[in-house]
């Protein structure tokens, strides 16, 4: 039987794993997108499970804007990736660091 | 409700969108940037007549309560559209310098403008969260504007990145709150919670996130990463922007959250924005000492005083909101005369980028170096300068509320803080002149030196005669409830 307390579990550890992802990479700007994304996605977990759970549509809708501003986000995303590839011939974490004293 | 209540009360948003719209379509056809500005400024106007026109003792409520237009809505929308006027005028002749003044610029002030608005006037976190969203995409936009400056683009990306983990926590928080109240309007939020048979653990639980993205929207420590970053790499006119309009966005979304939804959590979040308000203090104050780059120095200050404007809110009183909203008014004419000054005195090639940069402006330009004693007095918060009363009227408010050592720390905090705004005084007034200062502009243009002034000198007539100031503002904090 899968509860709810399962799904939030779920969110949980999605979101953990977005964040570690943001902060321990140091590789690629690409990743941290991505890492974007999947915190966008742990909370429409979260917003659905409790949305079933409670019998109350507003929460699927509020996924729904979620959708529709993760997909904004990331264009502009790529938008100042490109930006960067441009200015700095590379995607690179640790090539992007001028602005540090 | 009948149409014509709803479009009343939503009237000023409305104009807004249509402008925006309007002014990037017009920027791809029409090359004279002139009318724009123009057209930009007229919206402003019409939209202040507009929220003007709203009743300020009542709360209306449009759209199932998504928004909500009452007192506090009136008092920052009214200060947003004024402080996002007195960018425009300061940034034109900067941008045309540069190349960069274009229809984008003012449809993006105008749609993040839009983003402010919605969050101010939000009573549901939908509609605050697609406020939020409209504001920090404009602005990544917008800092990523100068784009063939690599500092622009990495300042972008840090914003992009740190901004998207913000909106990432609230969310995480609002989701939470969802399933605890099983509802998204914040005063049903509020009356849910009320309700004494839920854990309280789980509420702070959510609480928790919630305020952490409200820190870092505000770049409250320790969540400052990107402020430095972002003030240092944009172009001066999008720093001067991001560094006053949102601030008014930001203090709503704290007192809708917190005050009106969460204000059962009082004692929790309290103990959260006294602790941030202490970092952020000391952590600004201490760190500006050790800048060489007016712009970070400033983004630094900037941290200081978003702790000050939470200690007046972590009081959790009227008096304590009253504080911290006459805090945030002053703080961001304040901001705005800084940075006035940093392009009045930035010519064509070369933009004042160093403290040094300064020297030799008390022999060379005495207006120009009265103009910068005034403002960084004001900063440092220095009587007779309205800084001062600002300063004093927060640690007023914190001292009445029996918080003796807060109210220490923060004076303490300000006087570490007038040894590096005074040391730039001493830059102006008493170095001796470097060869940077030569190359700067004889004449830049005149509206420009005009609005500076005027804009300067009121920090010292407000200062003389601060009560009427107060009033507004303890008004507009007693209506809230």
């Amino acid at each position: 039987m899968v509860t709810l307390s399962h799904y939030l579990f779920l969110g949980g550890i999605l979101f953990a794993i977005s964040i570690l992802g943001i902060f321990l990479n140091r590789k690629n700007i690409i990743l941290i997108l991505m890492a974007i994304e999947l915190m966008l996605l742990a909370v429409n977990i979260n917003f659905i499970a409790f949305s079933h759970y409670l019998g109350d549509l507003s929460g699927q809708i509020f996924v729904f804007f979620i959708l529709t501003v993760a997909a904004a986000e990331s264009a502009i995303g790529l938008a100042i990736i490109i930006l960067i590839f441009r200015n700095y011939k590379s995607i690179n974490v640790a090539d992007v660091n001028r602005l540090k004293e | 409700m009948t149409l014509s209540t709803l479009l009343t009360i939503a009237v000023p948003e409305i104009i807004i969108l249509i402008a925006a719209m309007s002014v990037l379509l017009l920027g791809v056809f029409y090359k004279n940037t002139t009318s724009l500005f123009g057209i930009t400024q007229l919206t402003l106007l019409i939209a202040a007549y507009f929220t003007a026109q709203l009743p300020i003792d009542v709360k209306l409520t449009a759209f199932n309560e998504m928004f909500i237009a009452d007192s506090l809505s009136m008092f920052l929308k009214l200060l947003s559209y004024f402080a996002l006027s007195l960018v425009l005028i300061y940034s034109r002749s900067f941008l045309q310098s540069r190349n960069l003044h274009n229809g984008e610029f003012y449809a993006l002030t105008l749609f993040a403008l839009l983003g402010i608005n919605l969050i101010i006037s939000s009573y549901h976190l939908l509609s605050l969260y697609m406020g939020l969203e409209l504001l920090s995409l404009s602005l990544y936009t917008l800092v990523a504007f100068d784009r063939n400056r690599p500092e622009a683009t990495e300042a972008a990306m840090k914003y992009f990145v740190l901004g998207a983990v913000a909106s990432g926590f609230l969310l995480y928080g609002f989701s939470i709150l969802y399933g605890i109240t099983g509802s998204l309007q914040i005063a049903e939020i509020s009356s849910r919670l009320a309700d004494t048979s839920i854990n309280p653990v789980v509420i702070s639980f959510a609480l928790v996130f919630v305020v952490v993205g409200i820190a870092f929207k505000f770049g409250a420590a320790p969540f400052q990463l990107w402020v430095p970053d972002v003030y240092q790499g944009s172009a001066t006119p999008i720093t001067m922007f991001i560094s006053s309009v949102p601030k008014f966005a930001s203090v709503a979304m704290l007192i809708r959250l917190l005050f009106q939804g969460l204000d059962h959590m009082v004692l929790d979040w309290q103990a959260m924005l006294l602790i941030m308000a202490i970092v952020s203090m000391l952590f600004g104050n201490i760190t500006a000492i050790a800048q060489t780059k007016i712009k970070r120095l400033l983004a630094y200050s900037a941290i200081s005083h978003v702790g000050f404007m939470f200690l007046g809110l972590a009081t959790g009183t009227i008096t304590g909101i009253a504080s911290a909203l006459m805090y945030i008014a002053v703080y961001v004419v304040m901001t705005l005369a800084s940075f006035g000054l940093i392009i009045h005195l930035s010519n064509q090639g070369k933009e004042l980028d160093q403290i040094t940069d300064f020297s030799g402006l008390g022999k060379q330009k005495p207006w120009s170096a009265f103009l910068l004693l005034l403002i960084f007095l004001s900063l440092a918060g220095i009587p007779p300068t309205i800084g001062f009363y600002a300063k004093f009227s927060i640690i007023q408010a914190t001292i009445q509320f029996g918080w003796i050592w807060p109210a220490v720390i923060a004076v303490m905090s300000a006087l570490i803080g007038i040894f590096y705004y005074l040391r730039i005084i001493k830059v102006a007034y008493f170095d001796e002149p470097g060869k940077n200062l030569n190359q700067v502009s004889k004449s830049s243009n005149n509206e420009l030196s005009v609005t500076l002034s005027i804009n300067t000198i009121s920090l010292l007539i407000i200062g003389l005669f601060p009560s009427s100031l107060m009033d507004i503002a303890t008004l507009t904090s007693a209506l809230i409830f």
